[in-house]
């Protein structure tokens, strides 16, 4: 009970951080596609105020991680030692790269930092889809509870096509983000951008599920012993599908919402195929897969635990709309830009 | 070198490099705290620009230990994937409590000291500094206590499971109120204060010497040099303590610390010296009788050597005699600064010769901190979490050592990077001054958002 308590409360932080960091990564990996200088720096204060709020949101899960499932934590962590390097890596040249850009004049060094930028977020962006399609597909963990696999192992094709449909999902909703950020050309510019977004996401997501359905029928086993669960695929659909509706009328912040929404609920579906394990093993799935139960913290910890959550996450929640209230509306670039 | 020598350098990289940003912002949070409050008592403006010149540097120094605390939570897992099986359980409370208490608090209320000063009423935003302050302050206690537990656990019983041993809590207060955290915590929190009260005596120096606004910089010495006074006195009572509770349940971590190899009555100290490991012996200028003097009250009772500690359970000596001694003579040289700056006071601007050692000396607490968590942390060797889990117990499995080599370069190089952006951004600030608060402020627009 506690176990499952303490999943819920991970899967929300999940949900919060792709929903959030989600559209300043996509934002990110489109940074490139703007042309002018001016457009990047509107795109780049689009986000400005908030993407590090956003990154706070890993933080939160790894520690989350730590105290509720150190097994977990600790398999995970140093079994995909190097991704994790390189995901520590994106994250900082990305947050250096914000800060550096626009601190010269000169073509050189913001272009530089541009590409960085632009390729930190993608790179970001696909290690987090590397990860739940590894997590998904499983990975070679032996009855000691410790990784055993190379570092190719990591890149199957499947776990690599759920990467790429991550990256053209924080895409299409860091597009959608800034329709609803932007106004005058930089907003024409986003316009032109945001079908063939949302059309790449479409094709990726079907390709996805079509390759979870035929490769992967550990996911898809709850549906079928328990087929009230099928609501959450289908809403899942509905709430893609409505992100173009939406788009076509002008209603930005809606498809906002419900880009948000389709992000929600694809981690819903990632849940209701894993749970209970944490990560799958391909050694052994039955034995020594990592379950919240084999990898948590003892009961009474798990206990403190939810009690710290619940006197702090409503203030944290509080804080965090405030500073969103603060910074709504439309960018405008003034002296303290980036 | 094998990976768990890579894993121990690239622990100590990631600890000794993040350290330098959390100590920073405690000591200016309290800084701030003193300033803001001459500004409600007096209503002297000097005071408001002189905080919120000191709130952007606090903002910048925030935002680079939540960079560099990231890769910490990575860290633990990655290299050290059995000790945080073992330790999990015991460590998850204290780092939900920091995540969400602490760092809440800190980035929260960050928010209203950058930019509220328009949106909200004197009395509040004290209040937010404050609160800030509390926060910084919060971060510390959560991870003393997990510290402290690695060297003195408590409250806790040992568990088998079938991946090996774990420490399960049983008594959470036990646990964080360990034998060793409130001293251990005094020691660590004094040490942050002088980090921010240098740290205003340097660029207070800096623009004395300059001759740009020094009326502020005149009162930020005066605020400086008295803060830093009344924590050198409290630093030296708790040093006195810390030591005395290492006698009791480190022994053999105080005998590396002054290189005591032989047991014998009248135990001294050394002032400065060197140890010759292979030997056992410590080539150095002695106080006889002092270590007993200051660990038992009197002059003649033995302080355990090292002969009575299993050799296989000793620290490196050389290692931690050198830097626990660097550590001791820090405080030396700050101490002497300090009196020297308060005696002068009045006529601190011609005295160029003592100003100039005062823009150094924002370098003293750092020297003496990562001097002294090395010392600790060394001289608990070979136990990760003392006399339960050895540190070779408690590393990675699954990793081989190219990885962690690869990662090290790749930690040297973000790290470096990171360290210039500080730089960079702080020269910035300092050389702008107190004077303009409107301009240039976008990297504290930005952290206020943190949260």
């Amino acid at each position: 009970m506690m176990q499952f308590l303490w999943y819920m409360v991970l899967g929300a932080a999940s949900v919060l951080y792709c929903v959030l960091d989600g559209f300043d990564l996509g934002v990110g990996a489109l940074h490139l596609f703007a042309k002018t200088d001016e457009e990047r720096r509107i795109f780049l204060n689009a986000i400005g105020p908030v993407w590090d709020g956003n990154e706070v949101w890993i933080v939160i899960m790894m520690g989350g991680l730590f105290a509720g499932f150190p097994n977990a934590y600790a398999t995970i962590f140093s079994g995909f030692y190097t991704l994790f390097m390189f995901l520590i890596a994106g994250l900082i040249f990305r947050a250096c790269a914000i800060e550096f850009r626009s601190k010269r004049e000169g073509k050189g060094w913001r272009s530089f930092w541009d590409a960085t930028f632009s390729l930190a977020s993608i790179l970001v962006a696909f290690i987090i889809g590397l990860l739940l399609g590894n997590m998904i597909e499983g990975i070679p963990i032996d009855s000691t509870q410790n990784y055993v696999g190379k570092f190719s192992d990591f890149f199957k094709p499947y776990s690599v096509i759920v990467g790429i449909t991550t990256v053209a999902l924080f895409a299409m909703h860091g597009t959608i983000y800034l329709t609803m950020k932007t106004e005058g050309g930089a907003h024409e510019t986003v316009r032109k951008w945001i079908n063939k977004a949302i059309l790449s996401f479409i094709f990726w997501y079907l390709v996805t599920t079509l390759l979870t359905i035929i490769y992967m029928p550990h996911m898809t086993h709850r549906f079928i012993h328990k087929p009230y669960t099928i609501a959450f695929p289908i809403l899942a659909f509905l709430a893609i599908f409505n992100v173009p509706r939406l788009i076509k009328k002008g209603k930005d912040g809606l498809a906002f919402i419900f880009s948000s929404l389709s992000i929600a609920f694809l981690l819903v579906l990632f849940s209701l195929g894993t749970y209970p394990r944490i990560v799958r093993s391909t050694l052994d799935p039955a034995v020594n897969s990592l379950t919240i139960y084999n990898s948590s913290s003892s009961d009474k910890t798990l206990k403190i635990l939810l009690i710290v959550v619940m006197i702090g996450v409503p203030l944290v929640l509080a804080y965090g709309a405030f500073v969103y209230r603060v910074f709504r509306g439309k960018v405008r670039l003034d002296h303290s830009s980036y | 070198m094998d990976v768990l020598f890579l894993s121990r350098l690239q622990f100590a990289l990631h600890t000794a490099f993040h350290y330098i940003y959390p100590p920073i912002s405690i000591g200016l949070g309290i800084m701030l705290v003193v300033m803001e409050g001459l500004y409600l008592k007096t209503k002297d403006l000097k005071y408001k620009k002189m905080t919120s010149f000191w709130i952007k540097i606090f903002a910048l120094t925030f935002a680079l230990g939540v960079a560099t605390g990231l890769v910490q939570t990575f860290a633990f897992g990655t290299n050290w994937a059995r000790y945080s099986r073992f330790v999990g359980d015991v460590f998850g409370s204290a780092l939900a409590a920091e995540g969400v208490f602490a760092f809440f608090l800190e980035s929260g209320f960050l928010g209203i000291l950058l930019f509220g000063w328009d949106r909200v009423g004197p009395k509040l935003h004290y209040l937010s500094t404050i609160f800030v302050c509390l926060g910084a302050h919060f971060s510390a206690v959560w991870i003393i206590v997990a510290n402290s537990w690695m060297q003195t656990p408590a409250g806790y019983e040992i568990v088998d499971t079938e991946h090996g041993p774990r420490a399960v809590v049983t008594e959470f207060w036990a646990m964080v109120f360990n034998p060793s955290t409130i001293d251990r915590l005094c020691h660590v929190v004094l040490g942050c204060w002088l980090t921010g009260a240098f740290f205003v005596i340097s660029v207070a120096a800096y623009y004395l010497l300059q001759k740009r606004y020094k009326e502020i910089a005149r009162s930020m010495m005066k605020i400086g040099l008295s803060f830093a006074m009344v924590s050198l006195i409290l630093q030296l009572i708790s040093g006195d303590s810390s030591a005395r509770l290492i006698a009791r349940y480190q022994p053999g971590k105080l005998a590396a610390f002054e290189g005591i190899y032989q047991t014998a009555p009248k135990t001294p100290i050394s002032v400065v010296g060197w140890v010759d490991a292979k030997n056992e012996t410590v080539h150095s200028i002695k106080i006889p009788g002092a270590l007993s003097f200051l660990t038992y009250r009197d002059l003649s009772t033995p302080v355990t050597g090292l002969d009575q500690i299993p050799k296989d359970e000793w620290p490196n000596v050389p290692l931690t005699f050198q830097t626990y001694h660097i550590m001791v003579m820090m405080w030396a040289v700050m101490f002497i600064l300090a009196v020297l700056g308060l005696f002068y006071l009045k006529r601190l601007e011609t005295k160029k010769g003592l100003l100039w050692p005062m823009v150094f000396s924002v370098v003293l607490p750092h020297i003496a901190q990562q001097c002294g968590w090395i010392s600790t942390e060394v001289g608990r060797q070979p136990w990760i979490v003392w006399k339960l889990l050895r540190t070779s117990e408690g590393v990675s499995t699954s990793i081989v050592k190219q990885q962690v080599f690869g990662s090290i370069t790749m930690f040297v190089l973000i790290y470096t990077l990171l360290f210039v952006l500080f730089l960079f951004l702080l020269d910035r600030k300092i050389k702008h001054g107190p004077e303009d608060v409107r301009q240039d402020d976008f990297i504290y627009q930005n952290i206020g958002k943190m949260g």
